[in-house]
């Protein structure tokens, strides 16, 4: 009985149709004919109750299929038909950028925020700049060489532990990588003072550094660092200690000092931790410094004589110190921010608050 | 690492305020984390005996005990069974306080009252059984009535979490971190002798049997190194006539409360060496080595050995790390088959057994890089390899094996057997006393301080280094640095290493500080500063800055126009987010979006970042990629689009002082990208440049994309994508004055006459941008044109399809003299055949 009707020219029929529909709104006509309520197809769908099993069963798969077909068809013809019209409209709004007339755009009337983050780089990279630093930068991808060999920290060597290093596909495995700290910077500087005789160094290096952190109210995948580096005659532990003091008290405030007590880093000998007065109890004992009155802020020490040895400086004549701390963490402590994943939510309610 | 304060006085006689120890301990770089009281709250708790044991009518779980304290019959409920009358037990009376704060207080169950609480081990933190009550028929000098601490001979103690640096492997176990203490409070710092040990931590207990003598350990056991490059040096020792079981209260005690579980009385005693002297050690059933005997050597390539975790490791391949030669050390019986890996886990097959009798102790020095690498690439970590990857000590092995020999003759009862001597093979590659001299004068340069030779001297002996002024006070201090100090390197670094090590006995506490001056001025540099002035632009429009994550999915990428290859990176977080931004674009649109959701989406963004790609030509010599600081921005606020951009712009522009920049129509970036809308954005492009007169590319203006804002689901509430503005400019080319030229630095002369005004409409076809019959008005003005503004647009049918009218104010004026009207007159009809001319326009 399929006979009587024949669905392959009810399907050739709508793909004629749906393929002279050139609007939306021609597509939206179209497909109310074609596969609506009262299309040929769905008449005949519904006719089917009516016939015996064993037709019905075969009628009903090619109907289906044929209304498969043409969904198919008029979806493929609905975008290409949203696109031109997109595309259309697109040119129709042309505008000439150059006819821009002063004063005719409307801006929200109020400031933008700074993010906390770069408030309290700016901050930090001032109060070294008083103290007779300069500020310098360096990339965040870098090689093995830069951000572990040069700072004595070879291939395998078990503090690598320390870091938890992102590696790119970029040249050998694991030789290339984002950088976890800033210190590299300090290679990239001492090695072109070196080259253009231009040493000292009193430098601070802010910056963006990775380490595969699982982000949680404490740590960021993605954080920044400031590092500092002098190379120069005669410096001793004692300046190290007397500028992370000064920076402490300038930057914390008059009531907030320092200690440094012995640590390991590679790269510096001898090394130090260095902890500030609590600014939540002022030195008192709280929850937040486990009752001790301080918080760690960050490494410090002598320039290692290997890291002089990789950038060609003559340990006997110069010394240095290097001191390094997270941003972040500052700006955590000084607002007292529960949870360092606001820093990158970019709510803007947390933006304008500072 | 748990550093029970009684055990440290094996080694020195600490008195004192824990505090006071704990702060003494900082300040040498041994940072105490936690300090622990243990053994507090059970001074109440006292011996008891049961009296009487009963069930109660309808509870299955608990019975009623009665118990003499020795004066009092006490009843409590008791769920344990593993007791009857007459035992002697553990009673925490109501009102006494536990470890960890649980109060005992009067408690009604199932129609009695319970008077106190029968204790487990566990319950009174003295060890980890908590199968049973605690019962204590076999402690000698338990009674009913004795206080528990006075039967069992404990007192409270203290327990420090040391956090040791990685470099310290010596401070990695009791006696270093005694030894840097004794050193700093001037204490005499001695290893006990197991006797010794015996009276310290069971006064009145037995004297401990002298181990004897067996045959000779060669004939009983041998050992073979292959490899003496990966283990330069391997010892064994045999003890036979073992009974295997649990080892003793006192020490499964101290093993607790350094945070060891015990498991027999064989490897509690190798874990009792090495969290005493910091040398791990490998017990093997010697009857379960074919063979009898031990073999070292490198393992092949692809061998596979099933370690005690039972997991099968594959061995001897290179990992992908650097520096990683897929050198690893196997231990095996003496027909070669591998029955552990060396110096990092042993296998199942020699494990000690309840029915061990023979036990063969290894104790060897693996080469620390080897294991490092090794345990990296099985990440396979243990406190074995831990120790051995940072270094322990060669020539402290045999004092090592020696004190396993003699706890086993103490705890694996009475037929233990010590076989004579050592099976001992030594390779050339142990380490050596170094021999370092300390200059007083380096010591002082680096410090600070005014230190004497013998000074120094008296720093450093302490710590168990020879150290002996070679002359006056100024001449060079010869050090000779013990093998278990491998942080210390040989001279010049070693120099370095030895300040530490004078500054930590001296105290950095005590250290001088001193503000450094130098006559060099600090200050930012000029890219520094115009940065921040570029960012506080962006604020003063409203533009609040965001901070978005530099890990984006593929699709990102594509949608933001950039098509691979990309920077990937290896080890992502999320497998998805594993490709470098090469555009800020998607970050911000999602920061629009998140806001937007909190219905606070009328917002403007941006962010100055860092965006990467890779080299255009690679160089070996060169970065591995590029890493290009830009700075984007994205204005969705109310009544945004293209205008706000191109708004902002302009700002950016006048505050930096562009000289010369123009606005080139369309997308010119030479990619697929649909980031910015293509009838509605424009490329920016600075002046000729100073060499070449090139004009460089500084960034994009405009509209994004409406199908990528759409990607993102910013739509409005018309359900179509929101016009949202974009400026993205690339600041290594913007802030540099070379590239994107500045005004000049001289000022220029301004009129003191009045300026002539002229206002000139054209009608202009659409497709002649503004901006060229700006120029062409700059050129034709000449001179005498002070600025030109475009202050009107006009679209509308009077003027016809494709054309609008643009309105401009040209300012004329001479430094010299008014000008004439003839002159103004001129300079018009100038102006205006300019423009026709040049633009097919008509004035209006
Ligand atoms: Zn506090």
């Amino acid at each position: 009985m399929t006979g009587a009707l024949d669905v392959d020219a009810l399907v050739d029929e709508a793909r004629g149709a749906i393929e002279a529909a050139d609007s939306t709104e021609e597509i939206r006509h179209v497909a109310a004919t074609v596969s609506g309520k009262k299309s040929a197809l769905a008449e005949a769908s519904r006719a089917l109750g009516s016939m015996d099993p064993e037709a019905r069963k075969e009628l009903g798969r090619e109907l289906h299929e044929a209304r498969t077909t043409v969904e198919e068809l008029l979806e493929s013809r609905r975008s290409e038909i949203r696109f031109a019209e997109l595309s259309a409209e697109m040119a129709a709004s042309r505008l000439d950028l150059t006819e821009y007339v002063p004063g005719t755009v409307a801006g929200p009337g109020s400031r933008g925020h700074l993010h906390l983050v770069s408030q309290t780089r700016d901050a930090l990279e001032d109060v070294f700049v008083g103290m007779g630093f300069d500020v310098a930068e360096g990339p965040e991808i870098e090689t093995d060489w830069y951000n572990f060999g040069a700072l004595n920290i070879p291939p395998a060597h078990p503090a690598r532990g320390m870091w938890d290093t992102f590696y790119l596909h970029l040249g050998e495995p694991e030789s290339t990588l984002l950088r976890t700290h800033t210190s590299p910077v300090q290679i990239h500087l001492m090695e072109q003072a070196v080259l253009d005789g231009t040493l000292p160094i009193h430098s601070v290096m802010p910056g963006r550094c990775y380490r595969r952190d699982t982000p949680d109210a404490r740590h960021l995948a993605v954080f920044h660092q400031i590092e500092g580096l002098v190379v120069d005659r005669g410096i001793t532990f004692a300046d190290l200690a007397g500028t992370i003091e000064t920076f402490t008290t300038a930057y914390f405030g008059p009531d907030i000092h320092s200690r440094l007590r012995p640590a390991y880093f590679p790269f510096t000998e001898p090394s130090a931790e260095f902890e500030v007065t609590c600014a939540i109890c002022h030195g008192g004992g709280c929850r937040t410094c486990s009752q001790t009155g301080w918080i760690e802020l960050g490494g410090c020490g002598m320039v290692d004589p290997a890291v002089f040895a990789s950038v060609g400086i003559d340990a006997d004549d110069w010394t240095g110190f290097a001191f390094g701390f997270g941003i972040d963490r500052c700006a955590q402590m000084r607002h007292q921010i529960a949870d360092m994943r606001a820093l990158i939510e970019n709510d803007i309610r947390f933006l304008r608050q500072f | 690492m748990r550093v029970p304060l009684s055990w440290l006085r094996d080694f020195a006689p600490f008195e004192g305020d824990p505090a006071d120890i704990a702060a003494t301990l900082d300040d040498l770089g041994l940072v105490v984390e936690v300090v622990e009281h243990v053994g507090e709250g059970l001074g109440d708790v006292v011996v008891a005996r049961i009296e009487e044991v009963t069930a109660i009518e309808g509870a299955d779980k608990i019975r009623r005990v009665v118990v003499t304290d020795g004066s009092d019959l006490v009843e409590v409920a008791c769920g344990a069974k593993n007791f009857a009358v007459g035992d002697l037990v553990a009673l925490a009376p109501v009102g006494s306080v536990l470890p960890g704060g649980f109060a005992i207080g009067k408690r009604k169950m199932k129609g009695m009252v319970s008077n106190g609480m029968l204790c487990s081990g566990r319950e009174l933190r003295l060890s980890e059984d908590h199968a049973g009550i605690l019962i204590l028929n076999e402690v000698d000098g338990a009674a009913p009535g004795v206080l528990l601490t006075d039967a069992l001979g404990i007192g409270p103690d203290v327990v420090f979490d040391v956090a040791v640096e990685a470099n310290r492997p010596d401070a990695w176990c009791m006696a270093g971190v005694a030894r840097d203490l004794a050193a700093r409070m001037g204490l005499p710092f001695a290893v006990p002798s197991t006797p010794d040990l015996m009276s310290l931590v069971d006064p009145g207990g037995p004297q401990a049997p002298v181990p004897s003598s067996g045959p000779a350990v060669g004939s009983v056991a041998t050992v073979q190194v292959d490899d003496l490059e990966l283990c330069p040096r391997f010892t064994a020792r045999v003890v036979t006539g073992i009974r295997v079981g649990e080892s003793p209260d006192w020490l499964t005690r101290r093993l607790l409360a350094a945070g060891m579980r015990p498991i027999n009385n064989v490897v509690d005693a190798s874990n009792y060496v090495m969290l005493e002297l910091g040398q791990p050690t490998h017990p093997y059933d010697l009857d379960r080595l074919a063979g009898g005997g031990l073999l070292v050597r490198r393992a092949g390539a692809g061998e596979t050995v099933t370690t005690l975790d039972d997991v099968e490791r594959t061995l001897g391949r290179p990992g992908p790390g650097l520096g990683d030669t897929g050198q690893d050390c196997l231990i095996c019986d003496a027909t070669g088959a591998p029955v552990g890996i060396g110096g990092i886990m042993g296998g199942a097959s020699s494990e000690i057994g309840p029915d061990t009798t023979d036990v063969l102790l290894e104790a060897a020095y693996f080469v620390p890089m080897a294991i490092a690498r090794t345990s990296k690439r099985l990440n396979l970590r243990t406190e074995a390899s831990a120790r051995f990857e940072r270094g322990c000590d060669p020539a402290g092995i045999d004092r090592a094996a020696e004190r396993f020999c003699e706890l086993l003759a103490l705890t694996a009862g009475p037929d233990v057997t010590v076989a004579e001597g050592v099976l001992d093979i030594v390779g050339t590659d142990v380490p050596v006393p170094l021999e370092v001299d300390v200059r007083p004068s380096r010591v002082n340069g680096l410090l600070g301080t005014e230190l004497t030779a013998p000074a120094i001297a008296e720093l450093l002996v302490p710590l168990g280094m020879e150290a002996v002024p070679t002359g006056g006070d100024d001449d060079p201090v010869r050090v000779v640095v013990p093998t278990f100090r491998p942080d210390v390197r040989p001279a010049p670094m070693g120099e370095a290493d030895l300040t530490e090590e004078v500054a930590r006995t001296y105290g950095y506490s005590r250290l001088p500080r001193r503000h450094p001056a130098w006559p060099q001025p600090g200050g930012l540099t000029t890219y520094q500063r115009e940065r921040r002035k570029l960012k506080d632009v962006l604020c003063g429009i409203g533009a609040s800055e965001a901070w978005t994550t530099a890990f984006v999915t593929e699709s990102d990428q594509v949608t933001a126009g950039f098509p691979p290859p990309y920077i990937e990176v290896t080890n992502p977080l999320v497998d998805a987010e594993r490709f470098l931004r090469s555009s800020m674009a998607p970050g911000l649109v999602r920061a629009i979006v998140y806001n937007a959701e909190r219905r606070q989406g009328d917002v403007r963004l941006f962010e100055v970042g860092s965006v990467f790609r890779l080299a255009d030509v690679p160089d070996p010599e060169g970065p591995p990629a590029e890493v290009d600081e830009r700075l984007c921005a994205v204005f969705a606020g109310e009544g945004d689009d293209a205008w706000s951009a191109v708004a902002a712009w302009h700002t950016v522009a006048g505050s930096l002082g562009l000289a010369d920049w123009v606005m080139e129509q369309g997308h010119h970036r030479g990619n697929d990208g649909r980031v910015s809308h293509e009838y509605r954005s424009a490329t920016l492009l600075s002046g000729p440049a100073v060499s070449g007169g090139r004009r460089v590319t500084l960034g994009e203006v405009g509209e994004l994309d409406p199908t990528f804002v759409e990607t993102f689901g910013l739509v409005g509430t018309d359900g179509r994508p929101r016009r949202v503005g974009w400026l993205d400019l690339d600041l290594d080319v913007l802030l540099d004055p070379a590239r994107a030229t500045r005004r000049p630095l001289e000022s220029a002369p301004i009129s003191r006459f009045p300026s002539s005004d002229i206002d000139l409409a054209f009608v202009v076809p659409d497709e002649v941008p503004a901006g060229s019959v700006e120029a062409t008005l700059v050129e034709a003005g000449g001179e005498l044109l002070e600025s030109v503004q475009l202050f009107d647009v006009y679209r509308g049918e009077s003027l016809g399809d494709g054309a609008r009218s643009l309105a401009y104010r040209l300012r004329f004026c001479a430094l010299d003299r008014t000008l004439t009207d003839e002159e103004t007159a001129s300079l018009r009809s100038g102006c205006i055949t300019a423009v026709e001319q040049a633009h097919r326009a008509a004035l209006r």
